[in-house]
């Protein structure tokens, strides 16, 4: 049986986003030249509630995309089943524009650097900062977090997995324990 | 030495037997039938056949040799070593060849060929018309004289009735039959397939039933006309079978043959072998009621015959395009299997096996064979009615590999073949 | 995700949750086509041999930039008939093809089913680009795509296909494909263009565009194959367009929000008058467009789920 353990609850996760979205506007002096881009699927409601922080701390909207970066992954060919593709949709120029990509679990690294590539065909950003609630661990590239919600030692094959409430429903981030000899896939953050 | 075929049970319809009997064969002929369990005198030969069905030797009425012209695909040789293989003692081979039989100069090629070969009787049938141009006449008598039982165009129908009507007259004066590839050429024309759902589904230029059927009806017309020999080749219609049926009732001398395909696959196997070209043949492989019909008609005697229509074809012709590929398969190493099934699924009796693979075709075509009435040449086909087998065309005597039944799992095969008292198989 | 089929020969064996991936699919990449660098690394490496026994210079057009925009190596092969009759077989072809060793093959063909004879052949995974009368299957899929995009759904819609249904393969997919995903689907034209048994396929027969066009969603325009004999199927081309032209005249019966198709090459003045090519009605560019889409869907479903295949064994 693998063990299922709470990482952060509802108010932990508020907690974190709150403050990553002061660190990207002290960063950033604030939000003017700020676009999010969330990596679907998991980086998708993570950039929906960081716009909404960033708009009320800065009382102006934020512009936020979506970006599915299956097409620019490199393990595409060596997983049993290959993901399905989501759209795109980035309906403003990142020309210029400082780009926080969001994403939800920050592992292997591969995932970041495919959206980095894709992020290059969309046009040529000022710079590209990163966003992510949980940092895990055992990165495969040279890749590093900008805004981290939560260092979270892990064993390779467990899994991580974060929830982001709709309405009334609780946020909550859950580490499931391999079990004991069970081998994970590498290079995989399909199952994070 | 005489030889005796011992403890076989004996099927010959043309004398109504069907029962135990020993067979005793000497100088090339049978010398008597005798009851089982007789004591053997010294000097004879005896030969097991447990189990066994004894007939007379099988006779496949329609093959095509391939030589001369094409002895890539099939040699008078290679030939009659499948049909012996395939329990047959006499072939008939059809005269498309290159150059075609219609001369007497082909027909002695052929008998010569046949005789080095020294397995089955191979009796060519003439060409009807030069060239198999579907203009004039051969020299029919010429190559009767020479040894051809049958004169036919096979391969291509005679198009123009009027020749058709003299070539029916003509040969009632030399009492030899014409055997009649029935297709409207212009009904058929570009077509690949049976016309129906399959080929619309496939998308192939399809060919209705009725390109055979105004055919066979036209040609029964004719026979009742000129009081000529028809026979009809490789029938594969339930139109054709009908009309032939009410032909004989009225008395027409018209008789028929089927192959065995067009009584075990259906045009579902174009889509269901993926466009495989073993199924490809003229006439087409028809529906599942043209079958049923065709089961009907040789039951109840509709159909006198049953033959291969062997039409051995190398890769260079099959392995293309469905629509390029050249039309017929080999059939002599399969067709008693195929029609042993009928025997087994109940549609005949092993009497009536023998009826439409022996007997009908030697009376057709007035060659010997067909019984084992004592003094007859001893021509004798043993055959394992339970003996199963697959199907493997790399095991082929015939030169050529393009069945659509590879992998078959069959039941029933021919164990002896003796020609003139002479073991080949 | 991966497909259920290997190749993609015809519609015929298709699953209806294969369609829905490749469509699914097809709608995520079309936004490639909108942006800056059109153009993705997925299939950066692999080659893809368009193999052109016919003259099609959309298709293959069409085949070549969705390779491309997937960043595949594309070869385009093109061989007349007449290269064939010299007696190179379509089976030496395919041997010679193999020994380039690539990743997917795009076929089209003047005969039915010889992208079958390739793919018992052959290893590769392989799109039929048409084959005779057979199929035309990423056709039918980017008509499908277009539809969708358009009605927001497939299912319950009327669509009516008219003309030479007798020598169409984009018929034969798209009657395939609309019913799988439960459009109810007619053919219109003379008799002599109707095949045999085509209601067995799932298509309602009608011999009179006013008789099929009022409520229809769609409707289909089919060119007449005149290089297939469809010539002396009638008595004459004006007669034909008088009788079966889709025009102003017959637009008129239509419902207003009615699409109108043509899987090109268009005859105008035939099949279709010029009002209507160029109307309000047509989404005949809208085709053009989803046919990348359709076909890098496609490319990338086929080449992914080959690899797998050779290669994935023991890896998880
Ligand atoms: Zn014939």
């Amino acid at each position: 049986m693998s063990k299922e353990r709470k990482i952060l609850d509802s108010d932990a996760v508020k907690r974190a986003m709150t403050r990553i979205a002061h660190e990207v506007v002290e960063r950033n002096k604030g939000v003017e030249s700020v676009v999010l881009v969330g990596i679907r699927k998991g980086g998708e409601p993570m950039a929906r509630r960081l716009a909404q922080l960033l708009t009320e701390i800065e009382g102006r909207p934020v512009p936020r995309g979506f970006m599915d970066v299956t097409m620019y992954r490199d393990d595409i060919f060596h997983q049993k089943t290959h993901p399905k593709v989501h759209k795109t949709e980035i309906d403003f120029d990142i020309e210029g524009k400082v780009v926080v990509l969001v994403d939800d679990v920050l592992f292997t690294g591969r995932t970041i650097r495919a959206a980095m590539d894709a992020l290059m065909d969309f046009g040529r950003p000022r710079s590209i900062q990163l966003a992510v609630l949980v940092d895990r661990g055992h990165r495969e590239l040279p890749i590093r977090a900008d805004f981290v919600g939560r260092n979270l030692p892990t064993a390779r094959g467990d899994r991580v997995k974060v929830k982001f409430g709709e309405g009334a429903e609780e946020d909550q981030v859950v580490l499931i324990e391999a079990e004991e000899n069970a081998a994970e896939p590498a290079g995989n953050e399909g199952g994070k | 030495m005489k030889t005796l075929i011992k403890g076989g049970r004996l099927v010959d319809p043309g004398q109504g037997l069907d029962e135990p009997r020993d067979v005793l064969m000497d100088k090339g002929k049978i010398e008597a039938l005798l009851d089982p369990g007789g004591k053997v005198s010294t000097g004879v030969r005896t030969v097991d056949a447990k189990d066994c069905l004894v007939v007379p030797g099988l006779i496949d009425m329609h093959v095509h040799l391939r030589e001369p012209g094409q002895e890539y695909k099939e040699t008078i040789a290679s030939g009659a070593a499948a049909a012996a293989a395939g329990g047959f003692t006499a072939v008939a081979c059809m005269a498309n060849t290159k150059p075609c039989n219609d001369s007497a100069a082909v027909t002695d090629y052929i008998l010569e060929r046949a005789k080095a070969a020294k397995q089955v009787f191979v009796y060519p049938i003439g060409a009807a018309t030069p060239g198999l141009s579907g203009e004039g006449m051969a020299e029919i008598a010429d190559l009767k004289e020479h040894g051809c039982v049958a004169i036919s165009d096979d391969g291509r129908p005679i198009m123009n009735a009027e020749l058709a009507r003299r070539l029916l007259e003509y040969c009632k004066g030399f009492d030899i039959p014409v055997v009649s590839h029935p297709e409207d050429l212009n009904l058929s024309a570009g077509g690949a397939m049976h016309e129906g759902y399959i080929s619309t589904q496939l998308g192939l230029p399809g060919i209705p039933a009725e390109a055979e059927e105004v055919m066979v009806a036209r040609d029964i017309l004719l026979a009742e006309l000129t009081g000529g020999r028809l026979h009809l080749a490789h029938v594969s219609t339930a139109g054709s079978v009908r009309l032939v049926r009410e032909a004989k009732s009225r008395g027409a001398a018209v008789t028929c043959e089927t192959a065995p395909h067009y009584f075990t696959l259906t045009q579902e196997a174009v889509r269901d072998l993926e466009y495989h070209t073993s199924t490809k043949m003229n006439p087409p492989l028809r529906t599942q009621e043209d079958r049923e019909a065709i089961i009907q008609g040789l039951r109840d005697g509709t159909i006198d015959a049953i033959a291969s229509d062997h039409a051995p074809h190398s890769p260079v012709e099959k392995d293309v395009e469905f629509i390029l590929a050249m039309n017929g398969i080999v059939g002599l190493e399969t067709s008693l299997g195929l029609a042993l099934k009928l025997v087994h699924e109940g549609w005949l009796s092993f009497s009536q096996l023998v009826e439409r693979m022996s007997v009908a075709p030697a009376r057709i075509l007035g060659i010997p064979g067909g019984t084992l009435r004592p003094g007859s040449p001893a021509h004798v086909t043993v055959i394992d009615p339970a003996r199963e087998w697959t199907v493997d065309v790399a095991q082929f005597k015939s030169k050529s590999r393009n069945s659509p039944f590879q992998g078959w799992k069959l039941r029933g095969r021919a164990v002896q073949v003796w020609v003139e008292g002479k073991k080949i198989v | 995700m991966a497909l259920l089929v290997k190749h993609m020969l015809g519609l015929e064996q298709v699953e209806r949750e294969d369609i829905e991936t490749i469509l699914d699919t097809a709608a995520s990449l079309q936004e490639i086509s909108y942006r800056p660098v059109k153009k993705v690394p997925t299939l950066r490496g692999k080659t893809q041999v368009n193999l052109f026994f016919e003259p099609s210079t959309r298709t293959r057009t069409s085949f070549e930039i969705a390779g491309k925009r997937l960043s595949a190596d594309v070869v385009n092969f093109t061989a007349s008939a007449s290269s064939l009759s010299k007696g190179e077989t379509l089976a030496d072809t395919a041997r010679n093809l193999w020994a380039m060793r690539p990743d997917i093959l795009v076929v089209r063909h003047s005969a039915a089913g010889a992208p079958h004879l390739l793919a018992k052949l052959l290893d590769t995974p392989i799109i039929n680009a048409g084959d005779g009368a057979h199929e035309h299957p990423t056709q039918a899929l980017l008509d499908m795509f277009t539809v969708r995009e358009k009605k927001r759904k497939l299912s319950g819609l009327k669509v009516v296909i008219a003309g030479d249904i007798a020598h169409s393969r984009v018929a034969r997919s798209n009657i395939y494909g609309f019913s799988k995903m439960g459009a109810e689907v007619w053919v219109v034209g003379p008799p002599t263009l109707i095949p045999p048994g085509i209601e067995r396929m799932g298509a309602r027969v009608s011999y009179r565009l006013e008789e099929a066009i009022p409520d229809a969603d769609v409707i289909m325009m089919l060119r007449i194959q005149l290089e297939r004999g469809a010539g002396s199927l009638f008595p004459s081309l004006r007669e034909y367009a008088i009788r079966f032209g889709l025009n102003p005249a017959r637009m008129r019966l239509c419902k207003p929000d009615v699409l109108v198709m043509h899987p090109g090459p268009i005859n105008r003045g035939v099949e279709i008058s010029p009002e209507v090519a160029d109307g309000p009605y047509s989404v005949i560019l809208d085709q053009v467009e989803a046919g990348v889409a359709v076909r890098m869907a496609l490319l990338y479903l086929l080449c992914a789920g080959a690899e797998h295949e050779d290669t994935d064994q023991g890896r998880t």
